[in-house]
């Protein structure tokens, strides 16, 4: 029911809205739980397990019970509080967790048979038959599950992250967050105020006090545009500060157009990573309820709520209401709520001698032991000095006292401290590096403290002057704990989860006494809210239940995020392709225009092949290509290989270190093959070496392997070898070079190159400058395919004209371009290994390279390849593998046996890592890992792929395959 | 007392009085034949072992904390024999089966569900890895499919097959594989090593390890010197500090993983599904809520929480992965110690002192371990002989070379994993 | 987490990779023999409090050593790596 003239919404701007399927008219500036409730509306959700009707509890993020699905189709939103949820025109909410309605769940049924459902049942049965969990209990337990439902489509809405930075962050803009913003912006610094709500003022704006004469909430306003005038201070409402992180590094959820209908520019969150040398928590404190008989029904909710849709809002929750409480927090609502014209039933205090000042009658020492309502609620029956009563009331405001909102100081493992004077945990000292607590989250309860910490903290914090103080409320916190009421009936703790007293009872009962087994055991803190409203009151209950103290008992672990955080907030930017980097060829367009399928490599893009009219599988195309490097020329982008400039006095010695083989022996414009081991003795790389000149090299490393490379060397370079005057440099991206492979590669280059190039000057192995059309460009004699081969590399701007050059020359000499499928043809045929080989887990022995490693030097690798494990002929060795029969399939992956055994395990003798069709040899061919292998060429023995179902019949031999004497490469 | 259906609906009706406590809480004795270090998943499995399988009931497991405190109530619950290597592969298998049989063997419901674990692939060559991967799986006896992209589609058709970066060619599909109820686990076997007479000793720290002349002879701990001729170490997270108090050091470092769960949602993921480019695995708890992590934070840690580059980063790869769980919202994470080792694989050996015992090194795949790692290490314990199927977990495996079990390839060198 | 590079200043743990003990730094001989390199390789300290370890500032190149407590994550220093004494 709204009221007249109470509130701060614009009643000048009407907000239609829906839920379930209802149009409910608010104002601008309600929330959904406010004009719900304001529309008379109490039930708004169902529990999670016995699907009790439920209705508002609190008026923030903490709310356990009012949980809706906001929007419609794959924007729609499951679990939105409700009490968050600012309405805007067209807003759609629904109810969740109910069928076939709200109002008729079938699923209530469960609460029918609550009895049989209590804490931890479920370890206890669903176990016989065996077959009868996978096949009927978990499918109906499983259906059972969650809370709202996801839309089912990909996420449509834009996300974004951010970073920010602050000399001082306010966490909280309620009177101690505005106090401590206002010192620290006159004091200079750069200040972060982020707050929750869309209006900063936290519970000033809830509450009917004076600061400095005039009302708290208009206090804050002139406070808040005070501060927004300064150019030091950014306001950030909506903003959830959700994690506390090292080195003072703050997480923060902005909800940036929940409030508003979706446009297309707008993000609807936004995260932020907020990096700040000093923060202050001014998060408030979260009421907590009394636990009594049927404290759930629609209609009971928070006293603080109560005040806060009273005042804010201009709502009254019911109208006839009764107040409930161990503080005065109760009998300040029931003075706001007279004071509104409210009709104040009753005003329940659990303290003995308690009068109230107001009209209502005060039952002193009285406890609810009863209600009544099933979707609403109806009545209370209370138990008092002077007897029991029932009386009508449809809301109950309930205060069980205040639990400071520690969870930041506890997000780095200092659990918080029990603290008498407020009957609640209060932060630990220091708890977070540069974080300090003032006002209501570090146990101080009246506005004239909170006023007050907040402007000393940050004075004592910064060394700044304090502010003149306004004057405030100072009416002391006085709480006796009471924390349930017994009776019977269900005395609800965990609302969402349904967790109740007795629950709590039987965990220690069956002795899951530590309060983490508790929580495990019963669920008690693990929904949506995280226990915020129910812990401290269930920890009460566990420690009488264990007759231990509360401090004794403890708390179980606050782990961010502070309010749960959608997953497009924190993986924004990488729905679709921004997942990570798209690095591309200077080559990238013009293979496309040839409709190159494109594949992944190493974060690169790489054509699979280059089909041609009439090809229809990549088989034919890779078939073709082959054939054509083989008896004419091709051309392939090869500039995705790492390249690495290395240059000093020190070259040479660098590389002899960094490489198994000796590379200070290599003659300046010669080329050698290197391999590269890790320091544990495997094989880490492998590439070449181009020597340009006695203090400079060209190395290459594979397309995967380039940046762990780079890194790899700088550590042996600064941290192993600081004594060696050498520099090293990534050159990957400033050259494109393309790789000229086949018999008339050389009269090819010869029809570009300014001075063309014969076999004496340029023999195999040789590196050299050239120059074409003028460019300076770097040749390199080398082949991946085993042909007659070059690689030439370019700047890298003129990547995408010599590509094209060279390929309309090589498509009139009757080459082309070939891909990554014909590429690894070509190199399986000659027997060059790729990461599919050297995967990590193999040795210079196990490729039979390990002749390579000089024992004339020390190496990275050396020591360890040693070993003993690392060699013999118990270590799986490098194969050639060709089908007997040549049709007969080779496949990756597959696993080696011997001729006749049984393929399992215990007679697994290795595996398949690379195949393909050579048209060369025309058949199957392979390499993989045999057990002594190079022991067995000519052997034949068994490839079985149980998961392709293929068995194959295959020769062992040289991984060499073609042209074993080399006499094409040097042709 | 016996857990069962029957005895469900008879406390229903009798007010639930009648449910005795799960365990007792015993004081510690002057002296056991075998002392666990450690009530955690592998502690409590170890003790359960050694009582049903050796008739060993003169045992004390000393927890620090709470029982099941550590990794195994902190962990994404995936269970699943899918390993390629030699010594992995048939550990795991024999895990598996315990799993399978668990919830009989213990008389308690630790819900594991089979509910099919796929690793999906995005390159030729990631498939042929998998293929090897799976081959292996077959070639021990246990279940591997390999999925095409249409196979893929149709077990998965929510993912994002038309945007994502790193397109999907295929997956592993691992029927077997599932989840189950971390907590359940620990307590179950707690509860059985109970029965059997075992004394599991809560809050009680072990300070030192006494030792003479070689050989074993008890603790020293917060609640008194208790003496014993065995003593087995399973402390995951803190590997490093008891071992050294036998004047040990171990190839472990401790690194810290996070993991994450969303609030409850209706069922919308009905696998356990990895994405083979982004280290993002992820599966929906029969609770409702998406339970998912990532990799490694990647610094030595202690401090069982992790920071936000790998968050977002776990988050990134859900939202190229699957986008329809963008506005599922993430209720907690957590961060839990892994032991790693330079192989990325386990520990179950002796010590080179006498009677002195080790399970370590689970690295982050322990969950699924716990069965068969407390199998093996109570029959090494007890009969001082390697447990064929842990036989290759061995202490000096990284000193040799031989039978390193190097699974991602990325190297038998610290942090690298 | 926030890390100093002697070179660029206090920067974010993004722009970091990790490497694990600044023990990497001492390289044995070659002929020190198995178990130096068993140690230098494998076995570890891991100590639970304040440690060295290092990392690699990817934008700069720069290995560094960074003074580190594994249980409270506070940094307290770093050096280049090149310029730790051996």
């Amino acid at each position: 029911m709204r009221l007249d003239g109470k509130g701060l919404i614009d009643r000048s701007t009407p907000v239609a809205f829906t839920f379930d399927g209802e149009s409910y008219q608010g104002f601008a500036g309600d929330t959904v739980a406010s004009a719900l409730l304001a529309n008379g509306v109490k039930l708004m959700g169902r529990s999670f397990k016995y699907h009790r009707p439920r209705g508002v509890m609190t008026a923030g993020s903490e709310e356990p019970n009012a949980l809706v699905t906001v929007g419609v189709g794959a924007q729609s939103e499951p679990n939105t509080r409700a009490t968050c949820q600012e309405i805007y025109p067209g807003l759609v909410v629904r109810s969740q967790n109910a069928w076939p309605s709200l109002q008729n769940d079938f699923m209530a049924v469960n609460d029918l048979i609550s009895p049989f459902l209590g804490a931890g049942f479920y370890y206890k049965t669903f176990m016989w038959p065996k077959s009868f969990w996978e096949r009927i209990y978990e499918p109906i337990i499983r259906r059972a599950a969650g809370l709202g439902a996801l839309p089912g489509e990909s996420n449509p809405d834009p996300y974004e992250k951010a970073f920010a930075f602050c000399d001082v962050l306010i966490i909280g803009g309620g009177p101690a967050g505005l106090m401590a913003a206002l010192t620290a912006a006159e004091a200079g610094a750069d200040v972060i105020l982020a707050d929750e709500n869309p209006r900063l003022g936290g519970r000033l704006l809830s509450e009917n006090e004076q600061i400095d004469g005039q009302s708290c909430a208009d206090w804050a306003g002139d406070t808040v545009a005070r501060l927004s005038a300064m150019p030091n201070v950014r306001i950030m409402p909506r903003t959830t500060v959700t994690g506390a992180y090292d080195q003072g590094t703050y997480g923060a959820l902005e909800r940036v157009s929940h409030h508003r209908p979706q446009t297309e520019q707008a993000p609807r969150e936004c995260f932020w990573r907020i990096v700040a040398k000093h923060a202050v928590l001014c998060a408030g404190a979260i009421e907590r309820p009394i636990a009594f008989p049927n404290n759930d029904r629609p209609g009971i909710m928070m006293a603080s709520a109560v005040r806060t849709y009273l005042n804010q809002y201009g709502v009254a929750p019911g109208r006839a209401v009764a107040v409930f409480g161990n503080n005065d927090d109760a009998h300040r609502t029931a003075h706001d709520l007279a004071n509104a014209g409210v009709n104040v039933v009753a005003v329940i205090d659990s303290r003995s001698g308690v009068t109230f000042s107001g009209a209502a009658r005060c039952y002193a020492e009285g406890r609810i032991i009863a209600t009544k309502g099933r979707r609403a609620l109806e009545s209370i029956t209370i138990d008092h000095v002077d007897g029991t009563r029932m009386l009508q009331v449809d809301c109950l405001a309930v205060s069980g006292g205040w639990n400071p909102s520690v969870h930041l100081t506890c997000h780095m493992n200092v659990r918080p401290e029990w603290s008498d004077n407020i009957a609640s945990f209060v932060p630990a000292a220091g708890s977070v590096p540069g974080l300090e607590t003032a006002g209501a989250c570090n146990g101080a309860f009246d506005t004239a403290a909170c006023l007050r910490e907040g402007a000393t903290t940050v004075a004592t914090m910064l060394g700044c002057d304090l502010p003149s103080l306004p004057s405030a409320d100072e009416t002391p916190y006085v709480i006796s704990p009471f924390w349930v009421v017994e009776g019977a009936g269900r005395k609800w703790l965990d609302f969402q989860n349904d967790v109740h007293v007795k629950d709590i009872r039987l965990a220690a009962q069956e002795n899951f006494r530590s309060v983490e087994h508790m929580k495990r055991y019963t669920t008690q803190g693990m929904a949506t809210d995280q226990g915020k409203v129910s812990n401290v009151a269930a920890l009460a209950v566990l420690a009488d239940a264990t007759g231990r103290g509360i401090p004794e008992t403890g708390t179980t672990t606050f782990r961010p995020p502070y309010v749960p955080v959608a997953i497009a907030a924190m993986g924004a930017g990488s729905q679709g392709s921004g997942f990570a980097p798209q690095r591309l060829t200077t080559s990238h367009g013009a293979t496309m225009a040839r409709n190159a399928p494109m594949i992944e490599a190493g974060l690169w893009y790489r054509p699979s092949f280059f089909p041609t009219l009439g090809e229809t599988t990549w088989q034919q195309t890779c078939n073709r290509e082959v054939r054509m490097v083989r008896s004419s020329v091709g051309i392939c982008d090869v500039t995705t290989l790492g390249k690495i400039d290395v240059q000093g006095p020190d070259a040479a010695a660098f590389l002899d270190f960094v490489y198994a083989n000796t590379m200070s022996t290599l003659k300046v414009g010669k080329i050698r093959y290197g391999l590269m081991l890790r320091e544990d003795g495997h094989v880490m790389d492998d590439g070449t070496a181009a020597r340009f000149g006695d203090k400079h090299y060209v190395i290459t490393t594979t397309t995967a392997a380039a940046g762990a490379v780079m890194q790899h060397l700088d550590f042996v370079r600064q941290g192993l070898r600081p004594d060696l005057d050498v520099q090293i440099a990534s050159v990957t991206e400033q050259w494109a070079q393309f790789a000229v492979a086949g018999p008339r590669s050389r009269a090819l280059l010869n029809s570009l190159l300014d001075q063309p190039i014969d076999d004496a000057a340029f023999p195999f192995m040789q590196c050299g400058a050239v120059t074409l059309g003028g460019v300076d460009a770097r040749l390199f004699r080398i082949s991946f395919s085993g042909e007659h081969a070059y690689e030439i590399a370019v700047p890298s701007r003129y990547g995408a004209s010599l590509f094209r050059w060279l390929l309309a020359q090589a498509e009139s000499m009757g080459g082309g371009a070939y891909g990554m499928e014909a590429l690894n043809v070509l190199r399986i045929e000659k027997g060059f290994v790729t990461h599919a080989e050297i995967h990590g887990r193999v040795t210079a022995f196990d490729i039979g390279m390990d002749r390579m490693i000089s024992r004339k030097k020390d190496c990275i690798g050396q020591a360890a390849a040693n070993r003993p494990g690392l060699q013999g002929e118990r270590r799986q060795q490098l194969v050639g593998l060709a089908s007997v029969m040549p049709t007969d399939p080779l496949t990756g992956g597959a696993h080696l046996f011997k001729a006749n055994d049984t393929p399992v395990r215990t007679n697994d003798q290795g595996y398949v890592t690379s195949v393909g069709w050579s048209p060369t040899c025309e058949g199957y061919i392979g390499l993989g890992f045999l057990q002594n292998g190079r022991a067995r060429h000519g052997e034949v023995i068994q490839m079985v792929d149980h998961l392709r179902g293929i068995t194959t019949a295959c020769r062992v031999c040289d991984p060499v395959f073609v042209d074993p004497d080399g006499g094409r490469l040097r042709g | 007392m016996g857990y069962s259906g029957f005895k469900v609906i008879k406390e229903g009706l009798f007010g639930q009085r009648g449910w005795k406590p799960v365990w007792r809480d015993p004081d510690p004795k002057p002296e056991y034949d075998v002392i666990i270090i450690g009530g955690g998943g592998h502690g409590l499995s170890t003790a359960f072992y050694l009582a049903k399988e050796h008739g060993i009931t003169n045992v004390a497991v000393l927890e620090k904390g709470y029982l099941g405190g550590g990794n195994v109530g902190r962990n994404t619950t995936i269970v699943r024999a899918n390993y390629m290597l030699p010594g992995n592969s048939e550990f795991y298998s024999h895990s598996l089966k315990l799993w399978e049989g668990m919830e009989q063997e213990l008389n308690y419901n630790t819900m594991m569900s089979q509910r099919g674990v796929i690793m999906l692939c995005h390159s030729d060559g990631q498939r042929d890895l998998f293929a090897r991967r799976g081959n292996a799986m077959i070639n021990q006896g246990d279940d591997a499919e390999l999925l095409d992209p249409a196979g893929v589609r149709r077990e998965l058709p929510y993912l994002d097959f038309d945007n994502i970066r790193f397109p999907i060619y295929g997956g592993l599909l691992h029927r077997r594989g599932g989840t189950a109820r971390h907590d359940a686990v620990a307590w179950g076997y707690a509860r059985g090593a109970d029965q059997r007479g075992v004394d599991l000793i809560q809050n009680c720290e072990v300070t030192g390890i006494d030792i003479k002349g070689g050989v074993v002879t008890g603790v020293q701990t917060t609640r008194g010197a208790i003496r014993a001729n065995k003593v087995g170490i399973v402390v995951a997270g803190r590997s490093g500090q008891v071992a050294a108090m036998a004047g040990l050091r171990l190839p472990i470092e401790s690194h810290v993983l996070q993991a994450f769960v969303s609030e409850g949602l209706k069922p919308c993921i009905n696998h356990v599904v990895s994405f083979g480019m982004g280290h993002f695995y992820i599966s929906q708890s029969d609770k409702g809520g998406l339970v998912f992590g990532g990799d490694l934070d990647f610094y030595a840690s202690y401090a069982a929480r992790g920071n936000l580059p790998m968050k977002e980063h776990v988050m990134e790869a859900a939202m190229t992965l699957m986008p329809m769980i963008g506005k599922a919202r993430v209720l907690r994470s957590w961060g839990g110690i892994m032991d790693m080792t330079p192989d990325g694989s386990p520990i179950i050996d002796k010590t080179p002192t006498e009677g002195l015992f080790i399970d370590c090194g689970w690295c982050y795949g322990g969950f699924k371990a716990v069965p068969g790692s407390g199998y093996s290490f109570a029959h090494l314990m007890a009969t001082g002989n390697l447990h064929e199927p842990a036989a290759r977990y061995r202490l000096d495996r990284f000193r040799t070379g031989a039978g390193l079990m190097d699974e991602e390839g990325t190297g038998s060198q610290h942090n690298l994993h | 987490m926030r890390i100093t590079c002697p070179h660029c200043g206090e920067r974010d743990g993004r722009e970091f990779t990790y490497r694990g003990h600044a023990l990497a730094l001492r390289r044995p001989a070659p002929d020190a023999g198995e178990a130096a390199w068993d140690d230098y390789l494998h076995n570890r300290e891991n100590p639970a409090g304040d440690t060295s370890d290092l990392w690699y500032h990817g934008p700069c190149g720069a290995w560094i050593k960074v003074d580190r407590n594994t249980l409270t994550h506070t940094v307290s220093g770093s050096t280049l790596a090149a310029k730790v004494a051996r």
